[in-house]
């Protein structure tokens, strides 16, 4: 690493002369509406302590707070302010990343190295703006069998988060992470600006579940990516079924040792007046390189882009994107764009996106067995939107089936 | 009992069933026989309710009920059942969720594992319906649900098409229990309509009357064996003398 990068000086020219710099895709954003002050929070020693409707809406995104006993760690910042960070497993590092920075040295050489702080006006802005973020290690050899979970809450109207992530997972490694976004604002505006890079080391794997659930004023711009060694697996799920007024994400993989293996699977339920820019990018840049990209798109009135890319750059990758879209009711739009680059021979690339209506053959199918039209008809949703997901609670399940029911009886 | 009157079916604008009369008496089990395209589908899609099938003319009554407008649901609910040919796939719905769906006795916390394993589909619970399953496999997945539904009014498409020869005895085992065979004809209450092709079925199933459907039309009603026998000798095309000719006779 040049010094030249690793200065924080450097760092924040880059940033500042992107400041205005508006990203390739979704719709702008005018960050100064909205505010970078909020007050700090006291530090919660027992996250069970919280009150019951911050906990409740927690849960909601993933995190069991009241009975930690499934997890091996816990991260919660509220606005600006990390207000819980623990661990029960030794080989397991979870802490803000304001003190990480402290405490290694060496952790300028993962700081902005996936995601470039000149991207656009979001990635400067969390550069200029930090608030902090989370740092999660896992140490060589080490393997957990529960998740750590992480929350990233908002509180204060008009607030913009921005918040800088660091996962890095040792050789041989194996973390899973289940992070919940979300806040307790009503109706009001509120952005969140998130910034995540992984490091998936030789061997390594991780399994990130990332639970988004907002307002209908949100806007969500959260910049994730993710190096992964020789034989290291990164694993990401990403649920969002609840209202958001706008969000454009785009995460990349780049799968840069042999046999890496990144799979993206994206669960999306686009309400009316919620606008969605949801994608995923995978560079196979070595020899036996492997991804799969699965997205299961319902809008009931919103408007879904599903992007997909992969790329092809060594021998003997293999890709698979797959796209599937549920238009229920008179409104909405899905819009897929699967993307596949081959630089070269050798490579085994593909791709499927479909949308279209529920069959009228499967509803009158399962009717026969003696179902009515609607507990067929979400009887199907529900089986379109079933994609096994590692480490969701119980309750958050119940909470999916009741945000799938909901979106039936938008349409019915 | 089911009680078809002067049936009419139309399919998409075009008549395919033109006045089919019959009658099933609870415990009997009838035999519908018929070359490719004479509409024997039909009549069995028409009875379950499929808003596809457009009846034009005639009643359904089953049990004394008027069902020919009611829902396929509806029917369900009310007691007819029915095994398709080619049923669809549905993503993301389970063996399971099906069965369980299908199921009239919930109380019963191992039926499902029972049924499963009777049908010998224990490893295809946990499948999408349908998506990759044999001509055999989805054969018994469709008597699994069935027997999970329980119904009085069994309606079987061609059930040995597309099985092999080790899988026809069970499927016609599966037949046997759905039709009550072994009870008595007096306590027997279900009634069964089938459409075969081979007649393998008349080896599981007390079959009280056969049928020959031509063209959209039922002649020839009697013994389904001597029925088939007659088939066998003279062909379809000698039955149609006979039936499109006159009257439905009786062979």
């Amino acid at each position: 690493m040049s010094a030249d990068i690793n200065s924080s000086e450097s760092r924040k020219d880059k940033a500042k002369a992107a400041a205005d710099k508006k990203a390739i895709m979704g719709e702008d954003i005018d960050l100064t509406k909205f505010t970078r002050a909020a007050e700090d929070h006291p530090y919660q020693k027992d996250p069970s302590q919280l009150a019951s409707a911050t906990k409740s809406k927690m849960l909601e995104a993933g995190l069991m707070l009241d009975d930690p006993s499934q997890r091996v760690g816990t991260f919660i910042q509220m606005d600006n302010t990390p207000i819980h960070s623990s661990v029960k497993e030794e080989g397991v590092e979870v802490m803000p990343v304001s003190q990480a920075m402290k405490t290694y040295d060496w952790l300028s050489d993962y700081y902005w190295k996936a995601v470039a702080v000149d991207t656009d006006k979001y990635t400067a802005s969390v550069e200029m703006g930090q608030n902090d973020g989370y740092f999660i290690r896992t140490l060589p050899g080490v393997k957990t069998d529960f998740p750590v979970q992480a929350c990233l809450y908002l509180s204060k109207a008009k607030f913009a988060q921005n918040v800088h992530n660091i996962i890095i997972a040792e050789e041989n490694s194996e973390l899973h992470i289940i992070t919940g976004c979300t806040t307790s604002l009503g109706n009001e505006p509120g952005m969140h600006l998130g910034v995540s890079e992984f490091y998936i080391k030789k061997g390594a794997k991780v399994t990130f579940t990332m639970i988004h659930s907002w307002n209908p004023e949100f806007v969500v711009r959260p910049r994730t990516a993710a190096i992964i060694d020789e034989d290291g697996l990164f694993l990401s799920n990403y649920v969002l079924m609840k209202p958001v007024n706008s969000i454009q994400m785009n995460p990349i993989a780049r799968c840069n040792g042999k046999n890496a293996t990144a799979r993206f699977n994206s669960i999306l339920v686009a309400r009316p007046g919620s606008s969605m820019d949801v994608g995923s990018r995978v560079f196979l840049n070595a020899r036996g390189a492997r991804t799969e990209i699965i997205t299961r798109a319902i809008t009931t009135g919103g408007n879904i882009v599903s992007r997909g890319y992969i790329e092809g750059n060594e021998p003997e990758v293999k890709g698979h994107l797959e796209c599937r879209g549920l238009i229920l009711g008179s409104k909405g739009s899905i819009h897929a764009i699967p993307e596949l680059k081959g630089n070269l021979a050798g490579i085994d690339l593909y791709h499927e996106a479909a949308i279209g209506k529920i069959a009228e053959e499967e509803v009158e199918y399962l009717m026969a067995r003696g179902l009515a039209r609607e507990e067929a008809t979400a009887t199907i949703v529900r089986g379109f939107l079933r994609v096994d997901i590692d480490g969701l609670p119980p309750m958050l399940n119940t909470e999916l089936q009741n945000a799938v029911k909901t979106s039936e009886n938008d349409f019915m | 009992m089911l009680e078809i009157k002067d049936l009419v079916v139309a399919v998409e604008g075009k008549e395919i069933l033109h006045g089919i009369n019959m009658t099933i008496r609870a415990g009997e089990t009838h035999v519908l026989f018929g070359p490719n395209g004479s509409g024997k589908t039909t009549l069995l899609m028409t009875i379950m309710g499929f808003p596809k099938y457009q009846v034009k003319a005639g009643t359904i009554f089953l049990r004394g009920v008027d069902i020919t407008r009611m829902p396929v649901d509806e029917r369900a609910r009310m007691g007819i059942g029915m095994s398709f040919q080619r049923p669809p796939v549905v993503r993301g719905v389970k063996t399971r969720d099906m069965v369980l769906a299908s199921m009239k006795d919930k109380s019963n916390p191992d039926l499902l594992t029972s049924l499963a394993s009777r049908t010998d589909l224990l490893d295809f619970l946990d499948r999408d319906i349908n998506y990759g399953f044999s001509g055999g496999e989805i054969k018994r997945s469709e008597l699994m649900q069935l027997l999970a539904q329980r119904p009085d009014l069994v309606l079987l498409d061609e059930p040995e098409s597309g099985v092999d020869l080790e899988n026809i005895v069970l499927i016609g085992r599966l037949i046997n229990e759905l039709l009550e065979k072994e009870s008595t004809m007096r306590t027997r209450s279900s009634m069964g309509l089938i459409i075969t092709h081979t007649g393998f079925i008349l080896d599981y199933v007390n079959a009280r009357n056969g049928y020959i459907m031509l063209d959209g039309k039922i002649g020839c009603m009697g013994d389904p064996h001597e029925i088939l026998k007659e088939i066998k000798e003279k062909g379809y095309e000698e039955c149609a003398k006979c039936i499109l000719g006159s009257t439905p006779n009786v062979c």
